[in-house]
């Protein structure tokens, strides 16, 4: 257990990983040491089941499209890089960031936010949630403790709240205005 | 020539000798006196509170040195990477919608269970437990802290005279305590173990087992106190403590006379296990043996049933947990139907880390590390004997002696097994989620068809 400088030379990329995620040296180092402990065969990569193994995330309802959030479709692994991107999204929105105009937007916006989350439900990446996704998502959060006809009718009314363009399907643009500005400062708190 | 270098060369030896002397004279006299008739000085408390004083300045300069360079400190636990705040579901969910009292089913809901699931992406209750805990303060060892880099000079050098006086001066004293106190139980319980059996060799075996003890609690320089020793464990009971190191068997040791536990080893431990047992009943399992749960239970109830031997000492839990918590006890030793004297150890972490991490670091380095750290600081707490009641099974009452042992120690009390490093979780977790979360959209929904 070095000194903090030596373990950070030690990730690869850690200059272009640091400016793209806004991450600190320290934060980095802590994610590094939480990817090898996830990495317990230490092939220097994730699979789904180092993922299945964390019990707090077996227990999540939602806890597999989490876990499929971090592969890239027809990937099968997770390096450090996508992963550390990944837990970018859930850093705090920088606040006094100045707005540059041809600057790439960062990785914790509110709009990557949503996106994320609307990736959790829009499974067939066609970029609509249909209904048969929506109702898939209500299955994983309820479960057994409602019947089919409270899920049907719960889904067919958050469609007919949020489908503004009447296609029976919600797109990114309408996830985005039902979503309570509220968001970004609560949830993917704090700091 | 050869005038002008004996005179310098006795002069050396000399020397040498003296300090040598005094060394060994300072040892013995502040160290291993005290050992044998149990007193202490008070060195090693007014050591830690200077320790105390040193850390808290280093842990300012660190903060204000950070602030003048712009740099974020990583504070585990109060700033995370996603900061965990501790609100029910129901709490959170309602805090998301923001007080419109929308009882119905909202697309935004799904960030509290994402949430939820990236944190535990971060990290869990359950790894964490077995991984070195974080600290809030720095206390002068890289080992514990990940702010520590160039943050100013001053700190840095305190930092290297730290390491020198750790590497340089407290461990081989340290060391050579070690080599002592083992060296004398070896020696000494063999001796013993030549008496006639009676009440003379038990008595000498409990001065024996006590003063070797002693010495080896100097060895770490651990600064143990103890609470409530009118509980202390009798003769006829078992023993049950929770488990952060090898050493907790030390700490309890030198305060009391106990029968040890556990597997024959080969080598070193081996003789000194032999020779341990010489002087008094101790419960050596051969490999084969361990398997046999019923041999197991026969031989600790037999040493039990024997008013004579003294009290079993057990940790339940199976492996070394980080002292943050304390797991699942197996039910084994609550089924012999004695006493149970539980016992909890709670360490200071501020001196050095007694975490055993056994997949990251072997025995050899273990010690090292325990050598090398400023003291090891804990307090041992006797709580009242327990005994199985009427309907209750073991497995209830090893929940229950495992609760009072958090409570008392101030230990988190997880229902996770110690052995959840594998093992499959149980669908009834996720269930319960469900359930949570569907009573806040039924139970509401059920007020709005009320009004």
């Amino acid at each position: 257990m070095g000194s903090t400088s030596s373990t950070l030379l030690k990730i690869p990329n850690v200059e272009v990983l640091m400016q793209e995620t806004g991450f600190s040296p320290a934060h980095m180092i802590r994610l590094h040491d939480r990817f090898k402990a996830l990495d317990k065969e230490g092939r220097g990569h994730l699979c789904p089941q180092d993922f299945g193994a964390i019990k707090e995330l077996a227990m999540n309802p939602i806890g597999d499209r989490i876990i499929g959030a971090f592969f890239c479709p027809g990937k099968e692994t997770v390096d450090f890089h996508t992963f550390v991107k990944i837990l970018a999204h859930f850093r705090p929105v920088d606040k006094n960031r100045p707005k540059e105009p041809n600057s790439p937007e960062p990785i914790n916006s509110r709009s990557n936010k949503l996106r994320f989350a609307f990736q959790l439900y829009d499974q067939d990446k066609d970029g609509k949630i249909s209904r048969d996704e929506l109702l898939k998502v209500l299955q994983a959060m309820l479960g057994m403790q409602v019947t089919e006809e409270q899920l049907e009718s719960i889904a067919d009314r958050t469609i007919q709240e949020a489908d503004l363009d009447r296609d029976d399907a919600i797109s990114f643009e309408e996830f985005r205005k039902v979503s309570p500005e509220i968001l970004h400062s609560r949830c993917f708190i704090k700091v | 020539m050869e005038s002008y270098l004996f005179p310098f060369d006795s002069l050396i030896c000399m020397l040498l000798g003296i300090s040598f002397t005094v060394w060994f004279t300072l040892l013995l006299v502040f160290i291993i006196v005290p050992a044998i008739f149990g007193v202490s000085f008070g060195i090693r408390r007014l050591y830690m509170k200077s320790l105390i004083k040193l850390f808290e300045w280093a842990t300012l300069r660190m903060e204000r040195g950070a602030k003048e360079k712009n740099q974020h400190l990583y504070k585990p636990y109060s700033n995370g990477i996603i900061a965990k705040e501790p609100l029910s579901l129901e709490q959170e969910i309602q805090d998301m919608r923001r007080g419109g009292a929308e009882p119905e089913f909202d697309m935004s809901d799904i960030f509290y269970f994402c949430r939820r699931g990236v944190e535990s992406i971060v990290d869990d209750e359950v790894t964490k437990r077995f991984t070195a805990e974080e600290l809030e303060s720095w206390n002068l060892l890289t080992r514990s802290n990940y702010n520590f880099h160039h943050i100013s000079t001053q700190l840095t050098a305190l930092w290297g005279v730290g390491v020198l006086i750790r590497y340089g001066f407290l461990l081989p004293l340290r060391v050579t305590l070690a080599f002592t106190g083992v060296g004398l139980l070896v020696v000494l319980t063999s001796i013993v173990g030549l008496f006639p059996n009676g009440r003379m060799k038990s008595y000498l075996s409990d001065k024996v087992h006590l003063m070797c003890y002693r010495i080896c609690v100097r060895a770490l320089t651990a600064i143990i106190t103890y609470h409530d020793r009118e509980n202390k464990p009798k003769n006829g009971g078992i023993c049950v403590a929770n488990h952060t190191s090898p050493i907790d068997v030390i700490i309890l040791a030198s305060d009391g006379c106990y029968a040890m536990v556990g597997q024959v080893h080969g080598g070193l431990i081996g003789v000194i296990q032999r020779a341990m047992v010489k002087a008094c009943p101790h419960i050596w399992f051969e490999r084969s043996e361990v398997k046999d749960r019923h041999l197991v239970a026969k031989r600790l109830s037999d040493h039990v049933a024997d008013k004579s031997k003294l009290p079993i000492l057990i940790f339940p839990e199976g492996t070394c947990i980080n002292n943050t918590s304390v797991m699942m006890f197996k039910k084994g030793s609550f089924e012999i139907g004695c006493t149970v004297y539980p016992v909890a150890i709670k360490y200071d972490p501020r001196f050095g880390d007694a975490f055993w991490n056994s997949s990251k670091f072997g025995m050899v380095n273990y010690l090292l590390h325990m050598m090398s750290s400023w003291a090891i600081v804990c307090s041992v707490w006797y709580l009242p004997p327990m005994s199985r009641m009427e309907g209750e099974d073991a497995v209830q009452f090893a929940n229950r002696v495992k609760a009072a042992i958090a409570r008392k120690g101030g230990l988190a009390d997880l229902l996770w097994d110690g052995g959840l490093k594998r093992g499959k979780v149980k669908e009834v977790f996720k269930e319960e989620q469900q359930k949570l979360y569907s009573k806040v959209l039924v139970g509401s929904s059920e007020d709005c068809s009320r009004s």
